[in-house]
């Protein structure tokens, strides 16, 4: 029977997945694939896009303009800042919820991820007026006797509003990876007389690793790629590769240049996820000898 | 039992201070009387309220939010329970492709996927149009939906399905009398996190979005970028609370830890 009901369930396999199927070829590759034709062909602000022309300006000048190198160059060191924080705050906190008691550890990790579903305008505008000239925190700042800064429109407004929207997407994973420790493990290295803090360094930490590396990996990909928060806290000077992606499609109107920037934006998100996924695989290869 | 020390209580007080904050700073400055963005100290009023539903392109662009978020979830729903059934009851050449593509916008950054539906559209002359905006969020959604499902599906016990088909069940009625309501949880838990995050979309649809179908998170961000005021707290305060609601519903029907971080 083996062949016949093979080839049948082949066929109710394919047959069931092909309403999304059509979708993703048709509003997934056939876009892509457009977008990078549409960024090598050739632009001016006068006769706008020529389909018919070719050319490599775009990429040319993506890579030669020091106008975009210093974007490319902020949207690097912000996402790398930002993923720096989020290692630091969210894989203790993790921590610390997974020791919390019975309902307390639900409701708080419930608290703290589900901003996550919160739209991200919101959580920026939240910030804005969090860090406003006027606003809750340089008020404080007055009563303590300190001086009000500029907070808002500058790279720390939109590192501190980047760390809380990803810092969910650094805590799920170490979250995951704590669920599977043996605490049976943590309990025999604490008998035999290791202090927490080598508890925590030579048992816990890496044991989380590959959390860790997976969650680096989502909140730098999606930092950099970020706009809502560029845009609304970043204010007009202070862009990014999103925000300027966006300033090309609907203010320049340089499309063919907008895509070239998109398809360099995806390259490199790809880039490194695959570059990190091939040190996971690496580092998992060597533990296991 | 907590075992944290003091130390860590206070490190874990102050993450959920940080988390909280704005949130809960856009909640109360909406309530206040005054022209400014100031907190309330003496009074509360509901002026702001009353401000949002005076702005027609406000209302229009929630009603457009909420159409948007309601189809493109059903939709996203029909079209990734089937494609979650295929993977995981059938073998078939390419299956682990299919259930990578699949899975592949979650991993796209939305502005990628924006400029490139918006060369789509603007090709085939439907830029703007409402229906392909809903499609457009189908893409970005049905990844949740899948997930969701997948997770119901896979090791979900076969012998009632088994027993149904030898009694003669055709497969219409199998699916609607043992699979679905067995992976319900999966569906309606899917259904709701796609309808969530369709109507928080904002990368995707400012580029896909012409003025008569601005979605509520477009014309947040448009209005946040021209003008600072209560009323977007305001605006922000119910985006909060139909948020919560969706939230609690979520919770009800599939466990909103489960959602957040996988099976417990």
């Amino acid at each position: 029977m083996n062949t016949l009901a093979a080839i049948r369930q082949g066929r109710q396999g394919y047959v069931l997945s092909a309403p999304a199927l059509a979708l993703y070829v048709g509003l997934l590759a056939i876009p892509l694939l457009l977008t990078l034709v549409l960024s090598l062909n050739v632009f001016d602000y006068s006769s706008g896009i020529n389909s018919d022309a070719y050319t490599f300006a775009h990429y040319s000048s993506l890579l030669g303009d020091p106008y975009f190198y210093e974007i490319f160059l902020r949207t690097m060191w912000i996402s790398a800042l930002t993923t720096l924080l989020c290692v630091l705050i969210g894989v203790p906190e993790a921590y610390i919820l997974s020791r919390m008691g019975a309902p307390w550890r639900s409701i708080f990790l419930i608290l703290i991820l589900t901003p996550l579903l919160i739209s991200v305008v919101v959580r920026a505008f939240g910030w804005s007026l969090l860090l406003g000239a006027d606003g809750l925190v340089n008020q404080t700042l007055q009563a303590f006797g300190g001086s009000p800064m500029k907070l808002l429109y500058t790279p720390f407004a939109v590192v501190i509003a980047l760390v809380h929207v990803m810092l969910p997407f650094m805590i799920i994973p170490v979250w995951t990876s704590l669920q599977k420790l043996d605490p049976a493990a943590e309990q025999a290295a604490l008998s035999l007389g290791a202090s927490h803090f080598t508890v925590i360094r030579k048992v816990v930490l890496p044991q989380v690793m590959p959390g860790v590396l997976s969650g680096t990996l989502i909140v730098f990909g999606l930092a950099a790629s970020s706009f809502a928060i560029p845009g609304l806290l970043g204010g007009r000077r202070l862009k990014m590769v999103a925000t300027l992606i966006y300033d090309q499609y609907l203010s320049e109107l340089n499309w063919p240049m907008g895509a070239a920037i998109a398809v360099a934006l995806l390259l490199l998100n790809l880039l490194i996820m695959l570059s990190w996924n091939r040190m996971i695989e690496g580092r998992y290869k060597k533990s296991l000898g | 039992m907590s075992r944290n020390g003091p130390f860590a209580l206070l490190f874990h007080a102050l993450v959920v201070l940080f988390m909280l904050a704005p949130l809960v700073v856009v909640c109360l400055v909406a309530f206040t009387p005054e022209n400014t963005l100031s907190l309330p100290t003496t009074d509360f009023s509901l002026r702001w309220f009353r401000a949002v539903f005076e702005r027609a392109d406000f209302v229009d662009a929630f009603y457009n939010s909420l159409i948007l978020a309601f189809s493109a979830a059903s939709l996203a729903t029909l079209i990734a329970v089937p494609a979650a059934l295929a993977i995981t009851r059938f073998e078939f050449p390419g299956r682990d492709f299919f259930n990578a593509l699949f899975l592949s916008p979650i991993i796209i950054p939305h502005l990628v996927l924006g400029v490139a539906l918006l060369r789509l559209f603007a090709l085939m002359g439907v830029n703007g149009s409402f229906a392909w905006l809903i499609f457009a969020h189908v893409l970005v959604i049905t990844p949740y939906v899948l997930r969701l499902v997948l997770a119901s599906a896979i090791g979900l016990d076969r012998s009632a399905e088994h027993a149904a088909q030898s009694l003669g069940a055709g497969r219409f009625t199998l699916f609607r009398q043992i699979t679905l309501p067995m992976i319900l949880p999966g569906v309606a838990g899917g259904w709701l996190l796609a309808f969530i995050n369709s109507f928080d979309e904002v990368t995707l649809s400012i580029f896909v979005t012409s003025p008569a179908t601005q979605t509520l998170p477009v014309r947040m961000y448009v209005y946040a970028t021209e003008s600072i005021d209560p009323m977007m707290a305001a605006v922000s305060a119910l985006v909060i609370a139909l948020t919560a609601l969706t939230m609690i519903l979520l919770d009800r029907v599939y466990g909103l830890d489960r959602v957040l971080v996988g099976k417990q």
